[in-house]
């Protein structure tokens, strides 16, 4: 028996601007309310040496998400990956989004429960 | 997820609701005229299907329980918060007898109207205040300092605004053929992609970054984009203006310039004499000759021959040899000589004041990275510059903005693929007059604009912004000199807790008024100092249209609220009582005469959601300035005085203000006010962007509080240890002006000489009440920056630049 389909995440943070359409989204989607949701973006400063810095935002996909899967079967994005105002979310098999990976640095995979 | 008995609207985003300036293309989700959700249109070539944290929490944004949902009339003192419901019918009657009294005693221009940044409004403001009589709308800030002095000072040079190239213009975008990737922006002052001001898509740039195009960063912070930069030069706030210099500098030194542009288009051939040091004119040169008429000098021949501006070309033949650079001597009628230089050497001997090294001393930009980041500028092709409100926030803004047009025009980056690109209405369809054109709603006469505040000493107020100035105003509420003023309108503007800079005095003049009628949302500081307030509506709940640049699209009604009315509605209905004129009995009436240039009707352009102006149209790029595009005469050569982009500008030296771009130190700085620097040794900027809020919106709505919950001042880590202040603390920011409290955010993001305080801060969830004014008093960094500073020319403010000591707040305080 064929095992079933894992999907996943690929998230582009090198690209994330910390936007939050991703969590609003989410919150909007399920109606979670403020503190709650499927997406949360964290900010990350990173020091450098020399005196440099480094500004970094990670959309991170919580407990509660749920790759959106009432939208994913009428044909729809997941909600946060439709919106995305970077574009840097991508939906689909862990395996193709692996492929994906493999072409560009500065990304991470990531599956649900 | 959405029903099957749900409608889906198409619409467009703009002003209340998003807050901003909108654009993007929506689907609105409604059951039972209620907003169940909102996804961005997939097939929407603005934004392709994304959207924004503020319009993706429009649901509680539209069904707050604070809305206001009915007009009220003040019943206690002004800032008690007490209020009573009254019927629109009362509330127009009320406004309609308070406001023909004060028309009747005083004038119509005793009546001020103010707006907001950047609203879907102003055509409908102006209509009200013109249908009144009066002249004086106002935007509220300091100086105008937000985006119209950007306009006026890029008008003054070329005669129309320019922005950075995202294949906007073509609903195909980026797989337009017409279209070139830039291969290099400057992102100058600016955080677009937080609440996409100025009306461009923040993310057009990542979208550009992804297919190739490199960035250079001129902000003192570390934003994202300086974090993903070839370059980041972290200048001084207020030094924008010898960085730009510095770069021309070298542009000019290295020969990394457009000479066939400069010597073509621009006015750098025009003579300028050296014992005047003013441009040479017709009129001294001949006997009969036209003022507004200029000389060139000939080398071929050794003669002087006439620039024609009307005609925009050479009177009789063209010079054989123009001098581009050089010296001669002109013999005028009656015999005197006057020895004559170029533009283009007037220009560049203000250009040579700013070598690098100098720079780096104004700036604090190493003179190696000033040099090398114009040197990557200049030499890639093509390259567009873009530019953020720090621009508009130093009171010498318009020689700033100079240098910077100057930087894309000599580099031939102006209405180029992928350069700066000419902007303007789209199909010249002008509900309103943005910098650089006429509106269709316009004063009766223009004997009515006479009074207009401020018209007498700035000239740009006369020529491209249609605006009383701001500070002028709020002098001549106390003065009443010339005239009083005993009124003011306020709609969807928050002079107190956003717009205006020292609120204590925007309050005093408040309070000094007869009338105030104040139309939002909800209640805010500002509201607290109406006698009426009107409930108006989110873009979702009204039908209007947008030209603000390209596409010209339709934002279309999908549900309503209570008894909350749109503006233009309340607007229309009000123009139709003071005006017995008013033509129009629909506002669909009005719609359709504005869109006459557009040749279809509102109704027609609602079906089609979105037009782009054809190739050949006015308002599609690009190289217009050589197909005669862009000029009412239809002659190549752009829409300013000499026909050409002005290296040296002829209307600044009309209006006695110095003609080349050059940098000017703000006057509340350590380099201009040492004195106050031992006190206050830290440099204040405010008003970086939040992607929750926009400016002093949003505060009331869960999902969006939760990104950024607190009035915050980001402050490097080793200042805030020397005061003793730890991350998430309470602290103060206070200068001679007065004082306000933040949570201190660490972090390396700012330089260790500065500190970035949020704007835009109150709290609705506390009480409205004075002392309170729902807290704003604690929160408002506007407490600690002046009105009446604006520049020179009436247009920008010391915004992003003062002083400061900070503190940290005792427990009492917190």
């Amino acid at each position: 028996m064929a095992e079933k389909q894992r999907y996943g995440l690929l998230i582009d943070y090198e690209y994330c601007t910390g936007c939050f359409t991703c969590q609003v989204a989410c919150q909007q989607e399920y109606g979670w309310p403020a503190g709650m949701g499927g997406m949360r973006v964290n900010e990350i400063v990173q020091n450098l040496p020399k005196g440099k810095a480094y500004l970094t935002y990670f959309p991170f996909p919580t407990e509660l998400c749920i790759l959106c899967r009432p939208r994913t079967k009428k044909g729809l994005q997941p909600a946060c990956v439709q919106h995305c105002m970077a574009e840097c979310m991508r939906f689909g098999p862990v395996e193709e989004l692996a492929k994906e990976m493999a072409q560009k640095p500065r990304m991470v995979l990531w599956a649900p429960k | 997820m959405t029903q099957s008995n749900t409608t889906i609207v198409p619409t467009t985003t703009w002003s209340a609701g998003a807050g901003c300036h909108g654009g993007c293309g929506i689907l609105a989700h409604i059951r039972d005229n209620k907003l169940v959700k909102v996804e961005g249109n997939p097939d929407h070539p603005w934004n392709r299907g994304r959207l924004c944290a503020r319009v993706l929490a429009m649901t509680q944004y539209t069904h707050h329980p604070d809305r206001l949902r009915h007009p009220l009339k003040r019943v206690g003192a002004r800032g008690e918060g007490k209020w009573e419901r009254i019927s629109w019918e009362e509330a127009f009657d009320l406004i309609e007898e308070r406001m023909k009294a004060i028309r009747d005693a005083y004038g119509p221009e005793s009546m001020l109207f103010n707006s907001g940044t950047g609203r879907d409004i102003y055509p409908w403001i102006c209509m009200l205040a013109y249908a009144y009589g009066s002249p004086n709308v106002m935007f509220g800030l300091t100086g105008s300092a937000c985006y119209g002095p950007r306009l006026a000072a890029v008008n003054t040079v070329q005669g129309d605004f320019a922005v950075f190239d995202a294949a906007q213009w073509f609903p195909d975008r980026y797989d337009d053929p017409r279209w070139r990737r830039p291969e290099c922006m400057v992102i100058w002052g600016y955080n677009i992609h937080a609440t996409c001001p100025d009306n461009l898509f923040g993310h057009w740039i990542i979208d550009m970054m992804k297919k190739g195009t490199k960035i250079i960063t001129v902000d003192p912070r570390l934003s994202w984009f300086a974090s993903r930069s070839k370059h980041h030069l972290a200048l001084r706030p207020g030094t924008d203006a010898a960085l730009a210099m510095g770069f021309l500098n070298v542009i000019i030194r290295e020969k990394l310039y457009d000479r066939n542009f400069a010597q073509t288009w621009t006015n750098a051939t025009h003579l300028i004499r050296t014992d005047t040091g003013k441009l040479l004119t017709e009129a001294e040169l001949v006997s009969g000759g036209d003022s507004a008429n200029y000389v060139v000098w000939d080398e071929a021949t050794g003669r002087p021959l006439v620039w024609d501006c009307a005609a925009v070309d050479y009177r009789g033949e063209a010079p054989e040899a123009p001098m581009f650079s050089g010296s001669c001597e002109v013999e005028l009628p009656q015999g005197e000589k006057v020895a004559c230089q170029t533009v283009w050497d007037t220009f560049c001997a203000e250009v040579e004041q700013y070598p690098p090294d100098r720079v780096e001393e104004i700036t604090g930009v190493s003179a190696e990275l000033v040099a090398e980041a114009a040197r990557y500028y200049a030499k890639a092709k093509p390259a567009a510059i873009h530019w953020g409100v720090a621009v508009d926030m130093t009171p010498a803004l318009t020689p700033l903005v100079q240098a910077i047009s100057c930087l894309w025009a000599l580099t031939g980056n102006l209405d180029v693929p992928g350069g700066n690109v000419i902007a303007r209405l789209a199909f010249d369809v002008a509900p309103y007059a943005l910098p650089g054109s006429k509106g269709a709603i316009r004063l009766k006469s223009e004997e009515l604009d006479k009074p207009r505040i401020g018209v007498d000493r700035y000239m740009p107020l006369n020529k491209f912004y249609w605006r009383c100035s701001t500070d002028l105003s709020l002098d001549q509420i106390f003065t009443e000199d010339p005239y009083p003023i005993k009124g003011m309108w306020i709609q969807t503007a928050g002079i107190l807790q956003g717009l205006g800079m020292d609120p204590k005095k925007w309050r005093s003049a408040l309070e000094k008024l007869d009338f105030v009628v104040a139309v939002d949302l909800f209640h805010t500081p500002t509201t607290q100092y109406a006698d009426v307030v009107l409930p108006a509506t989110t873009f979702l709940e009204k039908d209007s249209f947008r030209s603000w640049w390209v596409p010209l699209q339709t934002i279309n009604k999908a549900m309503r609220v209570d008894e909350c009315l749109p503006d233009m509605e309340i607007n229309f209905e009000l123009s139709r009582r003071f005006d017995p004129d008013f033509r129009f009995e629909t506002l669909h009436e009005l719609y359709d005469d504005i869109l006459k240039p557009a040749g279809m009707t509102f109704a027609e352009l609602q079906q089609k959601g979105w037009a782009y102006p054809p190739e050949g149209s006015s308002s599609c790029p690009y190289r217009r300035h050589e197909k005669g595009l862009l000029r009412p005469d239809k002659r190549p050569g752009f829409r300013t005085p000499s026909g050409r982009f002005e290296l040296y500008a002829t209307l600044r030296e009309q209006w006695g203000l110095e003609p080349v771009p050059h940098h000017e130190e703000p006057p509340f700085t350590p380099v201009s006010r040492p004195d106050l620097a031992k006190d206050y040794p830290l440099i204040l900027s405010t008003g970086r962007r939040s992607p929750a809020f926009f400016h002093s919106e949003h505060r009331n709505i869960p999902w969006l509080r939760a990104i950024d919950p607190d009035p915050v001042v980001e402050i490097h880590p080793e200042t805030a240890a020397e005061h003793g202040i730890g991350n998430g603390e309470w602290m103060w920011v206070e200068n001679w002006m007065g004082r306000a409290r933040f949570k201190a955010k660490l972090t390396p993001v700012v330089p260790k000489w500065m500190i970035m305080a949020a704007h835009g801060w109150w709290h609705p969830e506390k009480d409205a009440a004075e002392p309170s004014l729902y807290g704003m008093w604690k929160s408002n960094v506007n407490q600690l920056l002046p009105m009446g500073h604006q520049g020179k020319d009436g247009m920008g403010a010391p915004i992003k630049h003062s002083m400061c000591k900070i503190y940290k707040a005792g427990p009492e305080e917190v």
